[in-house]
């Protein structure tokens, strides 16, 4: 006799009795997010992680608890005086907790998000120069909510030493950055790391770091956790030199590399940013993520999120979840446990469904004649892969192009402010003609955009900078709007912008 | 002679457990070096440990009361250019 678990009457046929292909993109249902290359038993880890499936990210909800503030290294992109909750990048957080009170929090966030699957400790400084933090937080979960996978983030130098508690505890997913292989390459983006009880500078020091990554990662890969490298793109210092690294890692047993643009403005007080380093271009930063591409999955929707941050990403609730607000919850874990299984065999029933639905569908081996000019297309969403955002309550546009072999993801675009938050706050004057240029200039590669609704001022202004808008495709699957959207392009003739000489501009 | 932390400090609870006199201890605003416990590490590390991991230029002094971690020493901006960068934020 079968046992029942409990929500689990749907039970959605496993994966890979699904048909795959069937599909040419790479991030339609039917293909789960182009991984079809790897073996079942990783795909099935990764398959409700919103932060390595594309796909999942539509559904599936995560978040962050700032527990470990230390940090063993010094990178040059990272200025550990910051602390700002208007910004949101990697290493920036408003509160640091306790172990205790993480727990409570992410309890509590499981308990109001029953979406949420993955708890993950990023920093804000790394979270294995702070192991007792670190580890106490997870224990604590794995106790009250073993339902909630367990990830982390390192820089490496640590890692070799706490391979054997993160086996223990479980935590099936660790992410290394690794910029680079090369010592002298190094010495341009870490200038000292801790190590031995001295503070190491220059090549020397980036070559511990190097070798204690690559230990690690080789050690992590024999025990058969899961290794995702995310590496920082830093033009001039490190591009070139990603692709050795690719490489490497995809080599070493590395199943996802995750090519992340530098973020250095001035006003972070980074080396970088203080010294006029440039980040990469939308383009030279799609371009080296294909050239890293080879067989291995590269990872696009990548958000380089807060180390406090919470939901769905891309979104951003960790202002609900303060200490004070989490004090006043009263949390029934085994209620909000019961209730993430129901929700989750909800989720997947429905990715399920279009799963089957997308196979059933003849999908003719060109979506468009073969002369077509492909098309970059922005979409806004809040969610469960389909257009269902606002333009002017958007603060991320999801990039697609499209081409006559299909659809793919290119990236997220994020932009600070969402063109009209409420009728209240909307601003006015020059400040909304600011707001507005600053998504334009996030979409110049775009020919069109699709949201839920677009208002009638940013219409004019998106089709004078030859973006379509359309609120025609609201509440359509992406994938299957974006190629809707790319034949009503070709059948009105549009303008195609020219995507090579965007890039060399 | 011993070691002390200025409010620069983040409180990024780095030099506490390296300590090996246990002398820092978290206060109110930054973490403290209790001046009777510390040694400057002498006959336990080559370099004072504290002073070794603070990401922090200037929030660690000796026992003069200078900065052991000069400004530009641990972040490599030279200070010039970070005054530059600073001047030019307060004027945007």
């Amino acid at each position: 006799m079968e046992l029942k678990v409990l929500g689990q009457d749907n039970t959605p046929p496993l994966t890979d009795s699904a048909p795959s292909g069937g599909c040419s993109s790479g991030t339609c249902g039917s293909s789960e997010d182009g991984m079809s290359h790897l073996p079942d038993s990783v795909r099935e880890k990764v398959h409700n992680h919103p932060c390595y499936s594309e796909e999942a990210h539509h559904f599936y909800a995560r978040m962050h608890v700032a527990v470990a503030p230390a940090c063993n290294i010094q990178c040059h992109y990272c200025n550990r005086k910051y602390d700002c909750a208007n910004e949101s990048r990697p290493g920036v957080v408003s509160e640091l907790l306790s172990p205790d009170q993480a727990a409570k929090k992410v309890l509590a966030v499981a308990s109001e998000i029953p979406q949420m699957t993955v708890l993950g400790v990023a920093g804000p400084g790394d979270p294995l120069a702070n192991p007792e933090r670190t580890f106490a937080t997870f224990h604590e979960i794995a106790d009250k909510a073993p339902d909630i996978k367990l990830c982390l983030s390192t820089n490496g130098l640590a890692l070799p030493d706490h391979v054997d508690e993160i086996e223990a505890l479980n935590v099936d997913h660790v992410t290394i950055t690794i910029n680079c292989v090369d010592p002298e390459i190094g010495a341009q983006i870490y200038p000292w790391v801790f190590w031995n009880n001295r503070r190491i500078k220059g090549s020397k020091g980036a070559k511990i770091l190097i070798e204690r990554q690559q230990k690690g990662l080789e050690m992590l890969i024999e025990r058969g956790i899961l290794v995702k490298v995310n590496s920082v793109m830093i033009p001039g210092v490190n591009d070139e030199h990603l692709k050795e690294v690719s490489k490497i890692v995809k080599g070493k047993g590395a199943f996802l590399h995750n090519v992340m643009p530098l973020i250095a403005e001035k006003e972070h007080g980074t080396f970088y940013g203080v010294m006029g380093q440039r980040g990469p271009s939308k383009q030279e930063l799609s371009d080296l993520q294909d050239a890293c591409a080879g067989d291995m999955n590269m990872m696009r929707h990548c958000r380089q999120c807060r180390a406090d941050a919470v939901g769905l990403l891309g979104e951003d609730r960790g202002q609900e979840f303060t200490l004070d607000k989490i004090e006043a919850m009263d949390i029934d874990y085994e209620a909000a446990m019961e209730k993430r299984a129901n929700i989750h065999a909800g989720i997947e029933a429905h990715r399920d469904a279009l799963r089957v639905e997308q196979a059933e569908k003849e999908t003719p081996a060109l979506i468009a004649p073969a002369s077509a000019p492909p098309a970059r297309i922005a979409i806004t969403t809040k969610g469960g892969g389909v257009i269902n955002e606002h333009f002017g309550h958007a603060t991320e546009f999801l990039v697609y192009e499209a081409s006559p072999e299909g659809v793919r993801f290119i990236g997220p675009r994020k932009v600070d402010n969402a063109y009209c938050v409420g009728p209240d706050v909307c601003p006015t004057g020059d400040d909304k003609g600011t707001v507005l240029d600053v998504i334009l200039d996030a979409l110049e590669d775009c020919s069109a955009v699709l949201s839920a609704k677009v208002g009638i001022e940013p219409w004019s202004r998106l089709e004078e900078a030859g973006i379509t808008p359309s609120g025609e495709y609201a509440m359509d699957l992406i994938e299957e709007a974006v190629q809707g959207m790319y034949g009503d392009l070709i059948e009105a003739g549009w303008a195609a912008k020219d995507l090579e000489a965007q890039a060399a501009g | 002679m011993a070691l002390s932390i200025v409010e620069s400090c983040v409180n990024c609870y780095a030099c506490e457990p390296l300590c090996p006199s246990e002398a820092i201890t978290k206060g109110e605003e930054i973490f403290l070096i209790d001046a009777k416990k510390c040694t400057e590490c002498e006959g336990d590390f080559a370099d004072p440990q504290c002073a070794s991991i603070c990401p922090i230029e200037g929030a660690i002094l000796d026992a003069f009361g200078e900065a052991i971690n000069a400004p530009g020493s641990l972040t490599g901006i030279p200070p010039l250019k970070l005054a530059e960068a600073m001047a030019e934020i307060q004027a945007r």
